[in-house]
């Protein structure tokens, strides 16, 4: 066993063992962190896949970003762990069964021929002065440059939606209404008054 | 070595077990969440495993595609869960059927 598929090993069990505590521990917080730990495995073995500008944009979105938030709202509100947690056992069977059945399925079709190392070798290790932030940035800009355009629209979309869900404004601030600015006309405003011009002494 | 298999199959471990968690978890909004992020996660490494044994670097622009719309869409679902703990003071997905004729 080379060195390689020790680390590989050592990876994927510790991502396993944190999954599965993930959907398995009985506090949220808990749930979260160890979540945040599967994401930080996750991204150590895409640096084995030579993808290190996507394993540092996992560590820094996710871990960084995503899962704080997860954290952030799993503190704020307070939730009742004991009521969530009814039909825990109850569900575990079924669960477990159609689990089990879609991995043999999966591990079936990939263990069977084409996705081993005589039908598809591992590629030569990239060259010493090989970036892959740059290719991948020469690709998103060229070919991909209307998705990643369409990809900041969403997020535009997301954080403005985010922000209207969850605002809960004071009745009494005093603020700007633009649709009022813009729908207010001449006459609402303006009083023109017809007198007759009154006589100089 | 490692063979492009042993990554589908660590991506394929992962995904059963989120879908484990979206049975065991099924009251609470924000266990779901998580297992719907690992369920994602799972997917993007077949995606990357891919890129790198096919020499394509396609791939990891799809990962970066669907990491802008998971990281959008936990945002929305946890600001639809704040709103939803403003109003009925829970979670639990038994409690929410309103909807129900």
């Amino acid at each position: 066993m080379t060195f390689e598929q020790l680390v590989f090993y050592f990876l994927a069990s510790v991502a396993v063992i944190a999954a599965g505590l993930v959907i398995t521990v009985r506090n949220p917080v808990r749930a979260a962190l160890f979540l945040i730990l599967t994401f930080f495995t996750v991204a150590v073995i895409w640096l084995l896949l030579e993808a290190e500008f996507l394993a540092i944009v996992l560590v820094l979105v996710y871990v960084g970003a995503v899962m704080v938030l997860f954290l952030f709202v799993v503190m704020m509100l307070d939730i009742d762990t004991d009521q969530l947690r009814e039909g825990f056992a109850e569900y575990l069977p079924i669960g477990a069964t159609v689990a089990v059945i879609i991995l043999l399925q999966l591990v079936i079709v990939f263990s069977f021929g084409p996705f081993d190392l005589e039908q598809m070798p591992a590629p030569a290790a990239a060259a010493v002065d090989y970036s892959n932030t740059h290719q991948l940035g020469l690709l998103l800009y060229t070919y991909y440059v209307y998705p990643f355009e369409l990809a900041a629209v969403l997020l535009l979309l997301a954080m403005v939606a985010a922000i209207a869900l969850s605002l809960r404004g004071r009745l009494s601030a005093k603020r700007q209404r633009p649709d009022a600015q813009v729908r207010v006309r001449k006459e609402d405003r303006l009083r023109i008054v017809k007198m007759n011009a009154e006589k100089q002494d | 070595m490692i063979a492009l298999s042993d990554y589908l199959i660590l991506g394929a471990i992962l995904f059963s077990i989120s879908v484990t968690g979206i049975y065991l978890n099924r009251k609470n909004v924000i266990i779901l969440l998580m297992s719907i992020e690992l369920m994602l996660l799972s997917v993007n490494l077949n995606f990357i495993a891919f890129s790198y044994y096919l020499n394509d670097l396609a791939g990891q622009v799809f990962v970066f595609f669907i990491l802008t719309v998971a990281a959008a869409e936990s945002a929305i679902g946890l600001a639809i869960i704040i709103v939803l703990f403003r109003r009925r003071h829970t979670i639990n997905i038994e409690d929410l059927d309103s909807l129900k004729g």
